[in-house]
């Protein structure tokens, strides 16, 4: 009974955990990528222990996949030496983390999975308690099976509405930005729940979670409904809700009239509505990230490019999250659309996210990314501009050229 | 006497060290690389001992580790600011870099500023002032006594953790 992180906390440490509580936990996995992997892995040696287990132990070749200089191509080498030393299998290079970790099981509701990359929150989508932390911790679970965890107080926010044609998570998560702050929920659990999170896809959720730590969050946590079983192709187990939860605070929001946000540079808490921003020049526009990169996202931007063509002032980038969501793309005829449209796709991974690989902005360059992190140099120069927005928002903007409304598209 | 390098609010991990300059594990090329666009002379004008005091939510957005690892390799004796991102400060505290959260420094000081910072006690004396830092929890002070996780685990295991909470 309680809140979903105490409910999970106290399963997994067999007695009950309140808010405030500090327990050591064991994890069901643990995973580190390209760049924060080979200092877990220094953390790991210094220990001098064995590995915990293997087979929950996961590396991820993304955020600079293929690798693009010698330094990362160091930085993988020294991981793929790591695997083979340890006989870790899961040493996976076929699109971002947290899509991968869903896609391959290592994601159970009602587990609990540790990532060196903050967006690791993403799990919570499917009742998992996940977060992200520095490379040490992860070195210290990779040879322990376990981390030390202060239980959180939990922020309920509670959803009401229908979202309108061209509104998606994306944007509930930027109005509750603007409305919080970036620290708003700082060491807090945040529990996505109400109507509209029970009608919304995982991929919506999914959404949810991952942004939640872009608002400070520890964990961002759904309840656990048949969605949830359904789309990790797992017989259903049962719902997975709170009960008698006592909150530190309970945000109702009714998005009927929500309209499409944007977050504006330099920050992600400055959202405006998009209509303040429409008209906007845009230089590049990225489709893709851990926030909106799977094929549901992929579906809602063919959607919007079939039969046009992206602004050829403005140079657009395409990136399924996943080499899954990218073989689906291909069997459905959306990157043959991507493509005729005069995008730019590549292969699945990170991308221009983090300003490390294809689409660098130079100075005075303006983009419109799907991804969830604006601050400056995030993608290049620091003297160039970064806008958040949903994928709906950004297709009609590859198209126009400038910063515009999806609804008015079509 | 430390001097201090003042910073503003929501400092991110990007402004400290952009994703573009973490490809080494070399704490001496972090230490080149910290703040390198934020404030690009930071590295060259640091000396061993001084201090970073910032506003609100420093070190948000990635857990790059690589951030307080270039800090602190820049000698840098602690860092104080009003508040600090999570996982940041969980990082700093694992890596041995001392991190005090203080409300009211911050706008007592000016950039270039001498203070002087009692690590183990909290305490930062500006101007002939003394300002008290929160008290880190337990679990972090065991990890500081310890001088980082690392030597925390391999010497004493969970137990050492285990029996403070």
């Amino acid at each position: 009974m309680g809140t979903l992180v105490e409910e999970i906390l106290s399963r997994r440490v067999g007695r009950s955990v309140r808010a405030g509580d500090t327990v050591v936990a064991e994890v069901d996995a643990v995973m580190a990528h390209d760049v924060t992997g080979p200092l877990a892995i220094d953390a790991f040696r210094s220990l001098e222990m064995p590995i915990w287990n293997a087979s929950r132990t996961v590396f991820s070749f993304d955020h600079v996949f293929p690798s693009n200089s010698v330094a990362a191509s160091e930085l993988h080498r020294r991981i793929r030496e790591f695997a083979a030393e340890y006989g870790i299998r899961n040493l996976f290079a076929e699109g971002i983390c947290h899509l991968v970790m869903v896609e391959r099981g290592f994601v159970r509701p009602g587990g609990v999975v540790v990532g060196a990359d903050s967006h690791s929150t993403t799990y919570g989508a499917l009742g998992c308690f996940s977060t992200g932390m520095g490379s040490t911790d992860i070195g210290v679970t990779m040879a322990t099976g376990r981390s030390w965890f202060r239980v959180p107080e939990t922020l309920r926010i509670e959803v009401t509405g229908e979202l309108a044609r061209g509104v998606q998570a994306k944007d509930l998560a930027l109005h509750v930005i603007r409305r919080l702050g970036a620290e708003g929920a700082n060491y807090l659990a945040v529990e996505w729940g109400g109507p509209t999170v029970s009608a919304m896809g995982l991929s919506e959720r999914l959404t949810l979670s991952n942004l939640s730590v872009d608002f400070g969050a520890k964990c961002g946590l759904c309840e656990v409904d048949a969605r949830t079983w359904e789309y990790l192709h797992l017989p259903d187990g049962g719902d997975q809700r709170p009960g008698d939860p006592v909150y530190a605070e309970v945000l109702h929001i009714d998005v009927d009239d929500l309209e499409p946000q944007v977050s504006a540079p330099p920050a992600i808490e400055n959202v405006r509505p998009l209509s303040e921003l429409a008209g906007t020049r845009l230089d590049e526009v990225f489709i893709g990230s851990c926030a909106n990169g799977r094929i549901e996202d992929m579906a809602v931007v063919a959607g919007m490019l079939d039969g046009h063509q992206v602004s050829p002032t403005t140079r657009t980038i395409i990136i399924p999250g996943t080499r899954t969501a990218y073989v689906q793309a291909l069997e459905r005829g959306y990157i043959d659309t991507f493509v005729r449209a005069g995008a730019v796709v590549m292969a699945a991974g990170c991308g221009p996210c983090l300003g490390r690989q294809h689409g660098t902005l130079g100075p005075g360059e303006r983009a419109l990314s799907t991804s969830m992190r604006n601050y400056p140099g995030r993608m290049g120069s620091p003297d160039a501009e970064i806008y958040l927005a949903n994928p709906a928002v950004a297709a009609a903007s590859a198209i126009a050229g400038v910063i515009a409304d999806p609804r008015e598209e079509h | 006497m430390s001097r201090v390098f003042r910073f503003g609010d929501g400092i991110s991990t990007d402004a400290i060290m952009p994703g573009r300059y973490n490809l080494t594990t070399d704490p001496a090329a972090l230490a080149q690389a910290c703040f390198i666009e934020n404030r690009p002379d930071f590295h060259e004008t640091v000396r061993a001992g001084d201090v970073i005091v910032a506003g609100s939510n420093f070190g948000c957005g990635s857990s790059r580790e690589h951030a307080p690892l270039s800090i602190k390799a820049c000698g840098v004796s602690a860092v104080v600011a009003r508040s600090f991102a999570r996982i940041f400060y969980r990082n700093a505290v694992n890596l041995g870099l001392p991190v005090i959260r203080c409300a009211d420094l911050y706008d007592a000081v000016e950039d270039g500023d001498q203070v002087e910072v009692d690590v183990e006690h909290g305490t930062i004396t500006a101007h002939g002032r003394s300002f008290q830092g929160e008290p880190p929890s337990a679990v972090a002070r065991r990890i500081s006594e310890a001088g980082s996780l690392v030597e925390l685990i391999r010497n004493h295991g969970w137990a050492a953790i285990e029996e403070v909470v």
